[in-house]
């Protein structure tokens, strides 16, 4: 066991995935020589040499195209967006084209697309991204947005030995910052399974990503005060694991989601629409979201802290479905 | 066509408003947004307008009265319709919208507690609509609770999931939520407050037992009790009077004052006269809390537990500092008589600023008495008894008693609970006979 940063822990998997696989193989900008704009594929070069460590030219498009065709040609291709902003400059080619191959022709694209999401690091509107929504109303796609060192090297290896097409998002805000001791050598985490991190019987707070610390260090708040919120890490946005939110949503009987994507057309709404399905007559409150504003990221800092969810913003958010 | 007028929800945590203002009287013609009301909620006061044109046709809530957002609380003839034409006959049973925490409510017995410190009960007129959530209708409907018999503690006086729980632990809502209609005074409608059980229900029936529904006035007191326990942290101090001289003096002139003033000399005039002057020395007691306030009443309002065979009533004798020894005995007489014959008014039961109780004459040696909320305190009078005291280093036989203050430490410091209880003790002690 050591402790290590939520970079790490994908930079571990993707090595320990290629020593593992001769037909893994890494492609992106910047990604051999100077190791990744992140520093997330230092080192995978020396150790797998160029034809395994492809430095593509600044083209998204060939990126996933290239990915596609090795995907074909038996190989499991894991491809890097720089910023995963630059993730839609490549959407005709994965809604259109990657997720309906193995649906129209039964030819699989066991690929995966990596890459640095999410605001809170003064990126601006360029280089903040939480793409999911676009993607998780996609079928023939899985999407995975850890929120742990743990889970990111799990999830990561689990998407690259998976045969469908693997979005896999990191929140660069956890990069660094996030520490944790993860056990050496192989292990994996299953896509489709959301956890529950904190036990509590007052409400829900379904989230993922970096807003799942965020809604964490809320209920040690809300617990102050008595409200005993429940915080469920969803880890894979597709395919959804409903049951572990309807499980939850049974017990306690309120339900609020937290997300740093912006709120209209997003993940909580989806979330909110599921529950009102599977668990309408548990529901003792309105499902609440908190999200970022609907506007593109703000680059000033004051206005990007305004934009995002904050503590606080949970917080009160909670209090007020817990006294509803 | 009958626009109903609504109390707005005046940001995202206001629950409830009340009207301050009404700016039109009915009959008068109103303009879409024009100013119809003003209210006043905890966050703002605001001018409400008018939701269309029309003529202002009924006012449902009058000034000064609070009602949850949503609430209707006027209506409109708008425009286009014939103004005497009657209410729309789909809503024919609307007939008042809930205005819970204004009206006390009106029982020919009214029972202990003041209303203030009591959640209103809700009170929901036939075909109001009541307000719950998915999850509490399911469980209604599996218990075979009627929503309309659950008070409803959430937003908005919306039923949450844990008021029917607390309804559904006690046994549904059939035998134990039943009004007891024999109860006298008892009007069958009034809406039950719900008790919490201190242990699950089926550690609590074993053996031979009987069931009593209990009195809406146990019910009251009960809740009071719990209420008043819960939130006013209690301390006491108890301290030992000598009321030789006063035992004297009441032997003594108690023959001439019944014949003179035709009523009954009893001990309790001595304590509230010795009370009020205490109380005007130490105003902090003589209060009520309001979250970060201290509310020093400028009144004296002497309330005193009344026992009666079907429960305790406090009545209030108003403006107690205002009157002399006389006037306190007939007040004290009167409401007694009346509290035992049922002819208390409801405002007579209200209001109280401290308030006595008489363990002593039940033989206690002393008693620890629940604060009757508003208040900060409550006096207890044990037993008069004679002892042997110490007194000059000899032992003398004496008249005691032993007076406890319950007191709520919110306000009320050890300190001034003995320095007031020092001060009633020093009237009691050297009373002057000349009083009477």
């Amino acid at each position: 066991m050591a402790q290590v940063t939520f970079l790490e822990a994908i930079r571990q998997a993707l090595f320990e995935e290629m020593e593992r696989d001769p037909t893994v193989i890494c492609l992106g900008e910047d990604i051999g020589v100077y190791g990744g704009a992140f520093k997330v594929t230092q080192g995978l070069l020396e150790r797998f040499g160029w034809e395994r460590v492809i430095e593509t030219p600044i083209a998204e498009t060939a990126i996933i195209g290239a990915a596609c065709g090795m995907s074909y040609l038996g190989l499991r291709p894991v491809a890097e967006m720089q910023f995963i902003d630059f993730i839609g400059c490549c959407f005709n080619q994965i809604t259109n084209f990657v997720a309906k191959s193995n649906y129209r022709w039964g030819a699989p694209v066991p690929m995966v697309v990596r890459g640095p999401s999410g605001g809170g690091v003064h990126g601006g509107p360029f280089h903040s991204a939480n793409p999911e929504a676009y993607f998780v109303h996609t079928p023939g796609l899985k999407v995975v947005y850890p929120s742990t060192p743990y889970d990111a090297k799990g999830l990561l290896k689990s998407a690259i030995r998976d045969n469908n097409p693997v979005l896999f998002f990191e929140h660069k805000f956890l990069y660094r910052r996030i520490k944790e001791e993860i056990p050496d050598g192989d292990y994996t985490v299953p896509l489709g399974k959301a956890i529950v991190r904190r036990e509590g019987r007052d409400l829900t707070i379904v989230t993922y990503a970096a807003m799942m610390h965020t809604s964490l260090e809320a209920a040690e708040l809300l617990s102050k005060e008595g409200v005993e919120a429940e915080v469920i890490d969803l880890r894979t946005l597709l395919p959804l694991d409903r049951e572990t939110i309807v499980q939850s949503v049974r017990k306690t009987n309120k339900l609020m989601v937290v997300h740093e994507d912006t709120k209209t057309g997003g993940m909580a709404g989806e979330i909110a629409a599921v529950v009102c399905e599977d668990a309408f007559e548990d529901l003792d409150g309105p499902i609440l979201r908190v999200t970022s504003l609907d506007t593109p990221v703000p680059y000033a800092p004051s206005l990007e802290e305004r934009f995002l969810p904050s503590v606080n913003d949970v917080v009160r958010t909670a209090r007020e479905l817990a006294k509803y | 066509m009958p626009i109903e007028v609504i109390m707005p929800q005046m940001g995202e945590s206001i629950f409830e408003g009340t009207i301050t203002k009404w700016l039109k009287k009915p009959g008068d013609r109103v303009e879409r947004d024009e100013p119809l009301f003003e209210i006043s909620t905890d966050k703002v006061d605001a001018e409400i307008p008018a939701p269309s044109s029309g003529v202002l046709k009924e006012i449902k809530i009058g000034e000064g009265q609070t009602v949850p957002i949503q609430t209707v609380v006027a209506v409109i003839d708008a425009d286009g319709a014939v103004t005497t034409a009657p209410p729309a006959p789909a809503k024919p049973a609307a007939p008042a919208a809930p205005a819970p925490a204004a009206a006390p409510p009106k029982t020919a017995a009214p029972v202990i507690p003041a209303p203030t410190a009591v959640p209103p009960a809700p009170v929901r007129p036939t075909g109001e609509k009541i307000r719950s959530s998915p999850l509490v209708r399911r469980m209604a409907r599996e218990h075979n609770v009627d929503l309309a018999t659950v008070p409803g503690t959430g937003a908005g006086g919306r039923i949450s999931k844990k008021d029917i729980q607390v309804v559904i632990e006690r046994g549904g809502a059939r035998p134990a939520m039943a009004p007891a209609p024999s109860v006298p005074g008892a009007p069958g409608t009034q809406a039950h407050v719900v008790l919490e059980n201190a242990v699950p229900r089926e550690k609590i029936y074993f053996g031979r037992y009987e069931v009593q529904p209990m009195t809406t006035m146990r019910q009251r007191i009960a809740e009071h009790m719990v209420i008043s326990k819960r939130v006013s942290p209690h301390v006491y101090s108890i301290e030992e009077v000598d009321m030789t001289n006063i035992v004297a003096v009441r032997e003594k002139l108690r023959g001439e004052f019944e014949r003179k003033h035709e009523t009954k000399l009893t001990f309790m005039p001595f304590f509230v006269r010795a009370c009020v002057e205490g109380l005007r020395a130490f105003p902090t007691v003589n209060a009520s809390v309001d979250g970060n306030n201290v509310v020093l009443h400028r009144d004296i309002n002497m309330g005193f537990a009344v026992a009666l065979e079907w429960g305790l009533i406090v009545p209030v004798i108003k403006g107690a500092e205002e009157k002399n020894f006389l006037g306190i005995q007939r007040a004290i007489n009167d409401l007694a008589e009346r509290a035992r014959t049922k002819k208390l008014k409801p405002e007579e039961v209200q209001e109280s600023t401290f308030a006595i109780t008489n363990p002593g004459v039940f033989g206690g040696l002393m008693g620890l008495p629940v604060i009757n909320q508003p208040n900060v305190a409550i006096l207890g009078l044990g037993a008069i008894q004679k002892r042997p005291v110490v007194i000059n280093d000899a032992i003398a036989i004496r008249s005691m008693v032993y007076l406890t203050l319950s007191y709520d430490h919110r306000v009320v410091d050890g300190a001034v609970s003995h320095q007031f209880l020092g001060r009633v003790k020093h009237i009691l002690e050297n009373w002057d006979e000349n009083i009477l």
